[in-house]
């Protein structure tokens, strides 16, 4: 799948006219192509019968929206004909050297998706949930956005944070002790920023003081804290569980009026304050980054260290700043596992999340608005599962489970390939 | 992730070019007094203080966690000897029952009870070497093939397919469930290799999600009959291998060590041959010193970056087959890979990606293994504390300014300091 360069000079005499350049990807229309003959081969091979049934609202809420019932099948190959219809503009446009407009993406996604829905749900007595689908979307990609937000931040100062898994594990664990100890969810969620800036600041010295290779000691920061918590709650926690693992979780907060607006509002506004507290974390770390003095000089640090130096910028000291404040953001992401998805801390409960947000730095191209579009995207990926399963689908549960995964593949190997990650990422900086 | 020239080579740690620059600048010196420097001051003396290092702040986590300890600590102004007693206990006692369980029986009554440990130490030891080899050759080659795990997943399907599916006799259906094995890892690392070289994605993100990709897949294999589940049982695992595919004990059936030991220390002859005296190994060590230089020489980075995966792959794979085929033989299911995938780079790391240090480094952490596991039995400190350890010795072999800082370690001579310090430089600037 590597973008398809073609150079073409428009005219003889290239000292007159400039040399006419264009770049067009072909990886557009080769993923359309591939999804296209992916819905198509499932609906030859396995065709089902019966009605599916979308479910938009609940019994209790202000606005009910009735449930919709659709021929399963009949949709689905209307689906799949959007998609081939998309699949071949794509193609016409890259024959013609344009590119695929991303509204036709969006098209696309959602045409596969409510095609391989209503295949899934076919026939199924109970209905799709298509409101907790969304707001469990929301949920499982709190750890991954606020892992990606930090990762983010740190590689737009030069240091590559492989330890996000590490530091979501260990401020869920602090949060955990700290709550359970105060009976404070808020008690817990400061204990959890500070648990995620203080691995960020072993791993500042480390990279930045003693330069050691950054993947490195992301790589072994992430097993020490792995070790480091198992063992102690083996050791401590499980034999205290009462007084030392057993939190008061945040409680739910509807907000007044915008939670009754039909399908978002039950979805997106009837969460704790940890999720609220996301939805303003993506635009307050882009306008950090992008507005303000200190994110440019962070920027500047990450992608020329000698030429901020030069300026008289404090190349380490600001790398450590930024290091500090991504390790608490990662913070809230570990402070989510035992303040609000669960009330107490267990081994290895993050379960690979700081590597999916690693993940979606990168395919958020060290953008903090893209990388949490990524993490939404992870999220959804993994609420499927649950959805899948309420309907009875037939797709065995161990592919669902592996869909992030795969969905994090392609989208790394596929739709972002060869990206460019701010300059001096991963450089340790010496000054001369 | 981003294109691999931007970032500095995984391998092309500070420490390998400091050895390089020391041998060249010291050479005329007495050679006495260098080997003395090398052990005292060098790179090995740097290990061994890591260790020792580890091993203390280990004991500081078994002292806090011990209800002993504790409980003499209410009355510590009263009777400070009680707490000193009971620390100086808990850790004699811990790392004791460690000895008892990773070398020398010394409570057994006979020579062959006592020397029983040791056997089960090499035999975890066996795996590790493998994989330890084939992320060491990831790293001399500047890859990070995190994926170990999804790699012996893999060659345990392959493996363990063959070894119950196939009649055959004896050393052929061992020799072709090992290759069917190591191919399967290989094949596994290669599509992280080939997405490297077409797309530029980065292998440490690839390998991760291949190691859950390949999980799941085996989850799947062995929740559904007529596939990998063992017939007429409804658990997830495999039917055991069959005597054929079995790879023999070497010292009896009263110890655990099998064949697979023997074929692990072939490997790592051969990825010396490789690395030191091959073509390929000498192109997998100029990519990895610089890719632009390789590719300048006329090496196709692309492609080698492809070999260098699968290589790295089928060594993994060997760790994969001997588990299979040598240690789990009633049948595995999905914790096959049992962690070994993730301590290879721990492995790898601390034998500085050369096959004899990586020999050394996989017997020791065998060691902590089967140590670990008496010390749980014994005193009930939990296993993860071996983790720990683990992980701070490599940490610490990373940072050896800092393991020299603590130990008052001669430093080795300031002009090799300075020389080591360049390559960095140049990076930055």
């Amino acid at each position: 799948m590597s973008a398809q360069t073609a150079v073409r000079s428009d005219d003889a005499s290239v000292s007159s006219t400039l040399r006419h350049v264009t770049v067009t990807s072909k990886k557009y229309p080769v993923v359309f192509t591939f999804m296209s003959v992916v819905l198509g081969l499932i609906l030859l091979a396995a065709p089902r019968e019966g009605e599916t049934k979308f479910r938009f609202s609940a019994e209790s809420d202000f606005f009910v929206i009735p449930s919709i019932s659709v021929p399963a099948m009949r949709v689905a190959w209307v689906c799949l004909a959007i998609l081939v219809l998309a699949t071949i503009t794509s193609w016409v446009l890259y024959a013609r050297e344009r590119r695929t407009p991303l509204v036709l993406g969006i098209v696309f996604a959602f045409a596969f998706l409510a095609g391989f829905l209503s295949w899934g749900g076919a026939g199924s007595v109970s209905d799709f949930p298509v409101v907790r689908l969304i707001s469990a979307s929301v949920l499982l990609a709190v750890p991954i956005l606020f892992g990606a937000l930090g990762g983010a931040i740190g590689e737009r100062a030069g240091v590559v944070n492989i330890a996000i898994e590490g530091q979501l594990l260990a401020s869920a664990f602090v949060a955990a002790v700290v709550g359970s100890i105060t009976k404070n969810p808020w008690a817990g969620l400061v204990a959890a920023l500070v648990a995620g800036a203080l691995v960020a600041l072993v791993l500042g010295a480390f990279t930045i003081t003693y330069r050691v290779n950054q993947v490195i000691v992301g790589v072994v920061l992430n097993v020490l804290v792995l070790g480091l918590t198992s063992f102690m709650y083996t050791q401590v926690l499980m034999k205290n569980a009462d007084q030392l693992n057993r939190t008061v979780r945040f409680p739910s907060l509807p907000i007044p009026l915008i939670s009754e607006v039909p399908i978002i509002g039950p979805a997106l506004f009837r969460q704790s304050i940890i999720v609220y507290l996301m939805y303003l974390a993506v635009p307050l770390v882009w306008f950090a980054l992008y507005r303000t003095r200190w994110g440019l000089r962070l920027r500047a640090v990450g992608e020329h260290p000698l030429a901020a130096d030069t300026v008289g910028i404090k190349v380490e000291r600001t790398r450590y700043r930024a290091l500090l404040i991504a390790g608490a953001v990662v913070g809230f992401g570990g402070a989510y596992y035992t303040l609000v998805s669960v009330s107490a801390f267990n081994r290895n409960m993050t379960a690979g999340a700081g590597f999916i947000a690693l993940a979606a730095v990168i395919f958020g191209k060290w953008d903090p608005v893209r990388a949490a579009l990524a993490a939404l995207l992870f999220g959804f990926a993994s609420a499927l599962e649950g959805a899948m399963s309420v309907v009875g689908s037939p797709v065995p549960s161990q592919f669902m489970l592996m869909l992030p995964y795969v969905v994090t593949l392609f989208a790394v190997a596929g739709l972002v390939g060869r990206s460019r990650a701010p300059a001096a990422s991963g450089i340790p900086y010496v000054k001369e | 992730m981003s294109a691999p020239e931007d970032r500095p080579a995984v391998p092309a740690e500070s420490p390998a070019a400091e050895d390089v620059a020391r041998k060249r600048t010291e050479e005329p010196e007495n050679r006495w007094s260098v080997a003395f420097r090398e052990i005292v001051g060098g790179s090995w003396g740097v290990s061994v203080g890591a260790v020792i290092l580890a091993i203390i702040a280990g004991s500081i986590m078994i002292v806090a966690t011990d209800e002993g300890v504790r409980a003499a600590s209410g009355y510590f102004f009263g009777r400070p000897g009680d707490l000193l007693a009971a620390a100086g206990g808990a850790i004699s006692d811990a790392y004791s029952a460690l000895f008892r369980g990773a070398v020398w029986d010394y409570r057994a009554d006979s020579f062959a009870e006592s020397i029983r440990p040791l056997m089960v130490s090499l035999n975890y030891a066996t795996p590790l070497i493998g994989s330890g080899l084939g992320l060491a050759v990831g790293f001399r080659a500047g890859l990070f093939n995190i994926g170990g795990q999804g790699q012996m997943i893999f060659a345990a399907i392959g493996a363990g397919w063959i070894g119950f599916a196939l009649q055959l006799p004896w050393p052929l259906h061992m020799l072709l469930a090992m290759v069917v094995g190591i191919l399967a890892g290989a094949l596994w690392a290669g599509i992280a290799g080939l997405l490297k070289a077409l797309t530029g994605a980065h292998e440490v993100i690839t390998t991760i999600m291949l190691n859950h990709t390949a999980y799941y897949l085996l989850f799947f294999l062995l929740a559904t009959p007529g596939l990998l589940q063992a017939p007429g049982s409804a658990n997830p695992k495999t039917p055991a291998m069959l005597e054929s595919a079995q790879m023999p004990k070497l010292l009896g059936s009263g110890y655990h060590l099998h064949l697979g030991f023997l074929f692990a220390l072939a490997a790592v002859v051969f990825t010396w041959w490789l690395m030191e005296r091959s073509k390929l190994g000498l192109t997998f060590r100029a990519v990895g010193e610089n890719p632009h230089a390789a590719r300048v020489a006329g090496i196709d980075v692309s492609r080698t970056t492809v070999w260098v995966m699968v290589v790295s792959g089928a060594l993994v794979g060997l760790a994969g087959v001997t588990q299979v085929l040598g240690t789990s033989v009633t049948g595995f299911s999905t914790d096959v890979d049992a962690g070994m995938g993730f301590d290879a780079i721990t492995v790898a790391l601390l034998g500085r990606s050369s096959p004899l240090g990586v020999l050394a480094a996989a017997i020791l952490f065998g060691g902590f293994r089967a140590g670990g596991a008496t010390m749980q039995a014994a005193e009930g400190i939990p296993i993860e504390i071996v983790t720990v350890i683990q992980s701070l010795i490599v940490l610490f072999i990373a940072a050896p300014p800092l393991v020299r800082a603590i130990l008052r370690l001669p430093k080795p001579g300031q002009t090799p300091r300075r020389k080591a310090a360049q390559p960095a430089k140049e990076v930055a600037a």
